[in-house]
């Protein structure tokens, strides 16, 4: 069975301005440990798509279902990363990280040994201390996938994580979040208009459509490399990135 | 001698100009009395009109002999009063304005109305609903604070970035959670400068109570010595006014300083 099942979505804003048209029948499965990257034309419904798994917006119509069972409110297995790190800048890191534990109203003290386990697994044991102004851009991202990752949801949703970032970071800290979510073995699905991202991460593509965004085509990306960086580096990686990047409507 | 490296020198130019700015502000203040203490003693000005410095340092002591600190207690006591509960109200109907989007549209004309309306017309009718006396008088005190409150601090509470919201969402966070976790801490700016406001708006509050209806305080001395022409009693109690409204202004700064800084 598959883990993310999203059946038919449809999706419209009302607003006293008129109706905008962001998902129409939108069907995607995403199997256990999968990595999952949609890319579409910047508009077109990419993050109402992600807000919809997420349990925070209820579509119009169609389904999502995780381990079969139906989504109707904010799904406790989803971890969801936004596209700016949103640290609170009042909190340092490990109060930061701590977030999630705080709302949920699981901070006990295995799951904060946990959470203290990831900061130290990835490299922030000396800035547990520090608030986030005091962070480098990818330290920040690191620390906001380690909060999303720290009450163990079985799927995480990443919304652009790696777009405030410059292009040089971006290569690095895409590595590095990469690195994590494999070896924290969770299912993911990542949303981005950089197709170069997508071929390096994901090991499946979805293009979707102008608004109103629905699939257009899906792609079985295979390049034999474990991480992002030699992906980008392997022969095959300008074949992919060119057939996906001519399947973008502009 | 020795040889100061350029940070040195930085700091030590800054360190200058710090104290230089100390000094003016002192030269000024020191300046300001000598002048007014000269010009009435050469008969420039009338001291009967515009007293002078040492006539108010005489009438001041003559009057700390006297009951001095019962005027200042009871004047600081309904100004605090009147700070402390507007800060209360004001809290918490902004918290309420903000936790319903209904509530806030539908009272949003009467809290423009309430926040032009001159307060001060409403000073008969606080006399006759309240009573005369400290009632009164903080009653007038948070009427004035209390629409400034409400505003400035619902305008911090609602300055709360959305992808803050969403993300706290997302956690599946209630609507208290994200009000504790998020819009109270990150608007802690927004408050303490509505504090400092409130801080002024008190005094104006307490002052114009005591013109309206008092007994004892300062604002009744600043009352009862312009009624009785004796302009060294408004002066003196003019100038007290100033030196405890600075002081509370820097005691909030203090806390200003403690609490914004973490
Ligand atoms: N809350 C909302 N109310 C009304 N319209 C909205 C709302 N959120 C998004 N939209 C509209 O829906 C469409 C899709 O928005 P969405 O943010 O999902 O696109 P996106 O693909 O994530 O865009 P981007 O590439 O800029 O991140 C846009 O036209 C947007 O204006
Ligand atoms: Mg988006």
């Amino acid at each position: 069975m598959d883990l993310l099942e999203i059946k038919n979505i449809d999706l419209k804003y009302q607003t006293p301005e008129g109706e905008t048209h962001a998902v129409e029948g939108l069907n995607m499965t995403v199997k256990e440990g999968e990595f999952v990257a949609v890319v579409g034309p910047s508009g077109c419904g990419k993050t109402t798509l992600l807000s919809i798994i997420a349990g925070l917006i209820k579509p119009s119509g169609g389904k999502v279902f995780i381990s079969g069972k139906e989504v109707d409110d904010v799904s406790p297995r989803i971890g969801y990363m936004l596209q700016k790190d949103q640290l609170f800048e009042w909190r340092n890191v490990e109060a930061n990280v701590m977030l999630g534990l705080e709302i949920k109203k699981i901070k006990t003290p295995q799951n904060v040994a946990y959470a203290k386990l990831l900061i130290e697994k990835y490299g922030l044991k000396d800035f547990m201390r520090s608030f986030p102004r005091n962070l480098s851009g990818g330290m920040r991202q690191r620390a906001a996938l380690i909060r999303t990752l720290a009450f163990k949801p079985d799927i995480l949703l990443l919304d652009e994580p790696f777009s405030a970032l410059d292009f040089q970071t971006r290569l690095s800290v895409c590595d590095d979040v990469y690195r994590i979510i494999k070896s924290e073995n969770k299912t993911s699905v990542l949303v981005t208009h950089d197709v170069s991202e997508a071929v390096s991460m994901a090991d499946r593509v979805y293009v979707l459509t102008k608004r109103p965004a629905t699939v257009k085509s899906v792609f079985e990306i295979k390049i034999d490399k474990p991480t992002p960086l030699e992906k980008r580096e392997d022969k095959d990686f300008s074949y992919w990135f060119n057939r996906i990047r001519r399947e973008i409507p502009t | 001698m020795k040889i100061l490296n350029e940070r040195e020198k930085y700091l030590k130019n800054e360190r200058r100009k710090k104290i230089i700015v100390i000094l003016c502000r002192i030269a000024i203040v020191v300046v300001f009395v000598a002048l007014w203490e000269l010009a009435a003693n050469t008969g420039l000005i009338d001291s009967f009109f515009f007293s002078s410095p040492s006539r108010i340092v005489k009438i001041i002591t003559d009057l700390s002999r006297q009951n001095l600190f019962y005027h200042i207690f009871v004047t600081l006591k309904e100004c605090v009063k009147a700070f402390v509960i507007s800060t209360a109200i004001g809290f918490l109907v902004a918290v309420a304005l903000w936790w319903s989007d209904a509530l806030r549209k539908i009272l949003d004309p009467y809290v423009v109305i309430l926040n032009a309306l001159p307060k001060i017309a409403l000073g008969p009718l606080i006399i006759i609903w309240v009573g005369s006396g400290e009632r009164a008088i903080v009653t007038m005190g948070v009427l004035i604070c209390v629409v400034v409150t409400v505003i400035n601090v619902l305008t911090g509470f609602l300055a709360t970035e959305n992808e803050k919201i969403f993300l706290l969402r997302s956690l599946g966070a209630s609507k208290f959670q994200i009000l504790t976790k998020l819009v109270l801490p990150s608007s802690t700016a927004d408050f303490v400068s509505a504090l400092k406001v409130n801080i002024g708006l008190a005094w104006v509050g307490t002052i114009m109570g005591e013109y309206l209806v008092s007994g004892a305080g300062l604002g009744y001395l600043i009352i009862y010595g312009g009624a009785v022409f004796n302009l060294d009693l408004v002066m003196a109690s003019t100038v007290l006014l100033c030196l405890l409204a600075g002081g509370m202004y820097f005691a909030v700064s203090l806390i200003e300083k403690i609490v914004v800084k973490k």
